[in-house]
């Protein structure tokens, strides 16, 4: 039905990529910027109200969320971070080598940012099962007797209060996990295009605009980590 | 007040009456002084902003008034005078269970003396009600953990509906009660005619038979900070933090006591989340209030005959 | 089918008749079609709102509850509450009027992403069909407003479900702001600058801008309470460590500017609307543009104006009531420039026309009752009474509506390319006006007598009110189905609509009624101001063909 009223000589001019409404390629990709930049704000508010309530919550109730917050494993949160950190690098790379037309590069760095994106998951899956096993999963089976250790006094925390924390951090942490399943999802999708040959240095809006909905999903967890692991960690 | 209330509300009609009436006639008015005739065309114009400015200050202006007497009454309204007799209300789906400090009990009614300031500390037991006194022109929402005040004076006998405000399920449009106004003397009577003890002896007979008193001693050091006079009073906390010892804060310190630790004292503190009820802990609540009263006033809080001044000199901070 | 009516008639095609059959409508990327796949379903959502909203005036009848039982009827509200607000205000001008009428107005071909704005449609769609399955179910009785913790430990219907249903509407809702901004940034015909733009462009602007920021608070708040709910967390149960304050919070900060998404398109309507039916440049148009976004920026910094009785502190009711004054004055810079717009018009009695002063009138109603309830000592008596029910209706019914209906009448013989009668028209305007005014007045006095919200059953004293207000509801009913009636009529029987039967201004009255798939045969380009009405002349006569 789009093609209907333009004509075959119109048509053959333009890349194939343009979509009719459109009054030409520039147009096009200033919208599609734009229109991604909109929905990341959108992603920012969503977050943005956990990130309230967790402000809220920790102002009143600090000791036990320090408490809880230090039966985190910093290490694999560390470990994720430079994971994600090195995944937002391979993403940049991936645009450059579409901006340069090499496709082999470009498939190359979206297949390693998913598979660091799938590291990221694959660690956060071994903390969420720690989690379990030590009965910090919020619901009927939560336990929480540890003490906040603070500079070597221990000083006993309301267990509703340490179960407020594990909630907004399965919360925080369950949400950011299902945007990188999906921009997992997308970058596997991209490279699969890629690889057909659909990117050219002429049209390769979908891996810059991908490319920028994965930087926040980054820029989030750069917020989640100190919050959630690095509360009072004086030793 | 709830004159005061009136009074402004009449002042919002006659102003918002006048606006209204003023755009409905221009409106009528020029739609059919320029309604269309043929031959005569419109006459643009692009605006001015001398009127822009004007139709803005103006109506901000008279805005600002509304704004100020509203707060006002509002303040007011939100700060209970030092010498208001206390009554507990606990609500509950799909009922108000109010406690004088004398011990008097009543379900879903509210008996008041005239002339004399009353001021209601609620909790909720369940969901988020309101207490709603339409005659007072008061409500207030009802919580569940924490508390909330109200107060008021009544000053013509009568019975006056209370009904719930906020939207608690099945019965909300049957939770309704009254308050009953009574002339002093009557109420004295009413009063007298009660068979449970004041507020603050079951609050000190719980505080006893919990084992609160084994901890929290007022002759020698215990291992709890000694209760007397700290009611309204500024406490240091453990963690550098000052906070008042208002209802809420014992409260809280009954049901989590590890929230709020006072300085100089270690988290050893059990808590009492589901072993006390609202009202015990109503109880408990009155009765730690009881030790901040100077001697020979335990009891006699809420008679007119309260020496103000000496309260007043508890309560500085 | 209608369109194959309308073809018969009309040699070129046409929206309607480029492509027939249901896979050419469900998957059509054609702003125009997917404006009309709302309007169906919104209809759909509106008579279903107004169904649950008879239930509750003859439940209210009688003092006594004897129509049905107080939990049938507390779902009753419910429905009606969640169904006006999430499926029926928050879309209906933004994705009937706004799909339609956005790219034509500027001279594009069409929304900047179609696809996204299918995905929109479908969203709605799926969201609708989740509800009505569950309502079908049992409903659920919380309010709209699913306070916590009644939501999320009190109440034994299904809260999730409906909460789900809000979040993919939700979503529906920020597609399509998302899509308004781009569009209007980057698709602008040649020519067609910020300063000459239609003012129903910069009102849905303004309200894409709240879709965008605020929306996405209120889906996460529902996705707080559902796992609250299905994990028994204690995020805002007290008796778990959280704070039922925090959810009311949470809620308001994309309620309170929700109800702007709703107001300021129809103010868009209405600003078209004065200007064609007094054919004159409309006064002050910096000053109405601007009033728009100033509404969508202050609307977000006003939100615990709702909870002054809620248990917060003293100082933030201060300083959230006098900020809740502020917002008055754009609202009323409009309504006075749209009067002063009347001055030395010429002035046409059109249905379209009679809409717009009905809504001048009503929403100054309502907005000034809006003063009373930002001012402290009055709201902490009026709150939670029928006092807020009859303001926000004005406001919602008294503007939202009218604003719609006048949109609807005057575009409609570019949507459908046929007239609808006049007369019936008039009379159905008529009708909504009077019926709405008895309907809701009433309301507010019962409101300052004490009568509570959300209430089965009341002492028998507020019942004239009720028996008033009932009344009104049913001549209301009546003015708002005949336009159902006559619209469906006129597509096979009205008189086939021109081009420009207003003879407005505006990009969407130069192409043909109703317009080709891709808009324009070629793309205009602007040199003109808006409402440029000195250099249209007036039709000779007062009302367009076939009145």
């Amino acid at each position: 039905m789009a093609h209907s009223q333009v004509t075959e000589a119109e048509h053959a001019e333009h890349n194939p990529a343009l979509r009719h409404h459109f009054a030409d390629e520039q147009q096009q990709k200033n919208a599609a910027s734009l229109g991604m930049w909109l929905f990341l704000v959108t992603e920012i508010m969503f977050f943005g109200g956990m990130f309230c309530a967790y402000l809220v919550y920790r102002l009143a109730h600090f000791n036990a969320f320090a408490a809880a917050s230090q039966q985190l494993d910093i290490r694999m949160g560390a470990i994720n971070t430079a994971v994600l950190l090195v995944s937002s690098v391979t993403v940049v790379l991936a645009v450059k080598a579409a901006e340069s037309g090499n496709r082999k590069q470009l498939v190359s760095y979206l297949v390693v940012t998913v598979l660091l994106g799938l590291t990221f998951l694959g660690i956060k899956a071994i903390e969420y099962k720690e989690k379990f096993e030590k009965h910090h999963v919020p619901g009927a089976t939560f336990q929480f007797n540890e003490p906040f250790d603070d500079n070597g006094k221990q000083i006993p925390v309301n267990p509703n209060e340490a179960q407020l924390f594990f909630s907004l951090y399965f919360a925080m942490t369950g949400m950011h996990a299902l945007h990188m399943i999906i921009g997992c999802g997308l970058f596997s999708v991209l490279a699969v295009l890629a690889w057909k040959g659909h990117y050219s240095p002429g049209y390769f809006t979908p891996i810059e605009n991908a490319g920028l909905y994965w930087h926040l999903v980054d820029i989030i967890w750069i917020y989640l980590f100190p919050l959630l692991y690095l509360i009072s960690r004086h030793s | 007040m709830s004159g005061q209330v009136d009074a402004l509300y009449i002042y919002l009609l006659l102003v918002a009456g006048v606006m209204t009436t003023l755009i409905f006639l221009a409106v009528a008015i020029l739609a059919i002084k320029y309604r269309r005739k043929p031959g005569v065309e419109a006459h643009q114009i692009e605006g001015s902003t001398i009127l822009e400015i004007t139709w803005s200050i103006i109506p901000f202006g008279v805005m600002l008034t509304f704004f100020i007497w509203g707060a006002v009454i509002y303040f007011q309204e939100r700060t209970p005078p030092a010498d208001a007799t206390e009554v507990y209300v606990v609500a509950k789906q799909w009922m108000w269970k109010v406690e004088h400090m004398e011990g008097q009990r009543e379900i879903n009614e509210l008996h008041v003396p005239t002339g004399q300031n009353v001021k209601l500390i609620m909790t909720s037991q369940d969901v988020i009600h309101s207490f709603f006194v339409p005659a007072f022109r008061i409500k207030q929402d009802v919580l569940p953990g924490r508390y909330t005040t109200l107060w008021f004076k009544a000053t013509k006998p009568g019975v006056y509906h209370l009904f719930c405000a906020e939207y608690c399920g099945t019965m909300h449009s049957g939770m309704g009660g009254s308050i009953v106004v009574m002339e002093p003397q009557e109420y004295a009577q009413w009063m007298a005619g009660s068979a449970s003890p004041p507020l603050q002896e079951t609050g000190q007979q719980l505080f006893s038979s919990l084992g609160c008193s084994t901890c929290h001693r007022s002759d020698v050091q215990g291992r709890g900070p000694n209760l007397a006079g700290i009611y309204n009073k500024p406490v240091l906390l453990e963690d550098g933090r000052t906070v008042i010892a208002d209802e809420n804060y014992v409260r809280e310190s009954i049901l989590n006591p590890t929230a709020k630790i006072v300085s100089g004292f270690k988290p050893v503190m059990p808590t009492f989340q589901g072993i006390v009820s609202e009202e015990q802990l109503n109880a408990l609540v009155a009765y730690v209030k009881s030790l901040s009263q100077p001697p020979g006033t335990a009891g006699l809080q809420g008679q007119p005959s309260a020496p103000p001044a000496e309260t007043q000199k508890m309560q500085v901070q | 089918m209608a369109s194959e009516a309308i073809a018969a008639n009309q040699a070129p095609t046409n929206y309607l008749t480029n492509g027939y059959g249901l896979k050419s409508w469900l998957l059509t990327t054609d702003h125009k079609r997917i404006a009309i796949l709302y309007l169906i379903s919104i209809t759909i959502f509106f008579f279903l709102g107004g169904f649950f909203a008879m239930l509750i005036r003859l439940e209210l009848l009688t003092p006594q509850g004897d129509l049905m039982q107080a939990d049938t009827y507390n779902k009753v509200f419910t429905m009606h509450g969640m169904i006006m607000v999430f499926f029926f205000l928050i879309p209906v001008v933004p994705a009937v009027l706004g799909n339609f009428l956005v790219p034509i107005m500027i001279g594009a071909k069409d929304l900047a992403f179609p696809r996204i704005n299918l995905l929109s449609w479908y969203l709605y769609a799926i969201a609708g069909v989740l509800f009505l399955h569950c309502m079908l179910v049992g409903g659920v009785d919380t309010g709209w407003t699913f306070y916590t913790p009644f939501s999320t430990v009190g109440s034994n219907t299904n809260v999730i479900e409906a909460g789900l249903a809000v979040f993919i509407a939700g979503f529906s809702s920020i597609f399509t702001g998302l899509n308004f901004i781009v569009t209007v940034h980057r698709m602008r015909a040649p020519g067609l600058t910020w300063d000459r733009l239609p003012l129903f462009i910069w009102a849905n602007y303004a309200t894409s801008l709240i879709m965008v920021l605020g929306t996405p608070v209120v889906a996460i708040t529902i996705v707080l309470v559902a796992v609250e709910r299905l994990f028994h967390l204690g995020i805002f149960d007290p008796k778990l460590g959280g704070d039922p304050l925090l959810f009311q919070h949470l809620f308001w900060f994309y309620s309170h500017p929700a109800v702007y998404i709703m107001i300021l398109p129809s103010m868009g309507v209405v600003s078209e609307l004065i200007t064609c039916f007094s054919r004159k440049r409309v006064f002050g148009y910096k000053f109405i543009a601007l009033s728009s976004v100033a509404i969508a920026v202050l609307g977000f910094l006003v939100w615990a104006h709702h909870m002054f009785v809620a248990g917060i502190s003293l100082y933030a009711a201060m300083i959230f009531s006098f900020l809740t004054f502020f917002i008055g004055v754009p609202s009323a810079i409009k309504v006075f420039n749209w009067t002063a717009t009347l001055y030395r018009g010429s002035i046409s009695y059109a249905t379209p026309m009679l809409y717009a002063f009905g809504f001048i009138g009503l929403f100054t109603i309502g907005g000034l009752t809006g003063l009373f309830l930002a001012t402290l000592g009055i709201d902490v008596h009026v709150t939670d009474t029928y006092f807020v029910v009859a303001h926000f209706h004005y406001v919602m019914v008294g503007g939202v509506l009218m604003g719609f209906l006048g949109g609807m009448h005057f575009w409609w013989p570019k949507i459908s390319g046929r007239m609808y009668p006049e007369g019936w028209a008039k009379l159905s305007a008529l009708l909504v006006f009077v019926g709405f005014n008895l309907t809701f007045f009433p309301q507010f006095i019962l409101g300052y007598v004490g009568m509570p919200r959300r209430y089965w059953q009341y002492p028998p004293e507020f019942q004239v009110l009720n028996v008033l207000s009932t009344a009104g509801s049913s001549v209301l009913a009546v003015g708002y189905l005949l336009p159902m009636i006559y619209f469906l009529w006129s597509l096979r029987y009205g008189p086939i609509a021109e081009a420009n039967p207003w003879n407005a201004a505006g990009l969407e009255w130069k192409t043909a009624s109703p317009p080709p798939t891709f808009n324009f045969d070629e793309t205009p380009v602007v040199t003109w101001e808006a409402y440029n009405y000195d250099e249209i002349p007036p039709k000779e006569m007062e009302v367009p063909v076939g009145s």
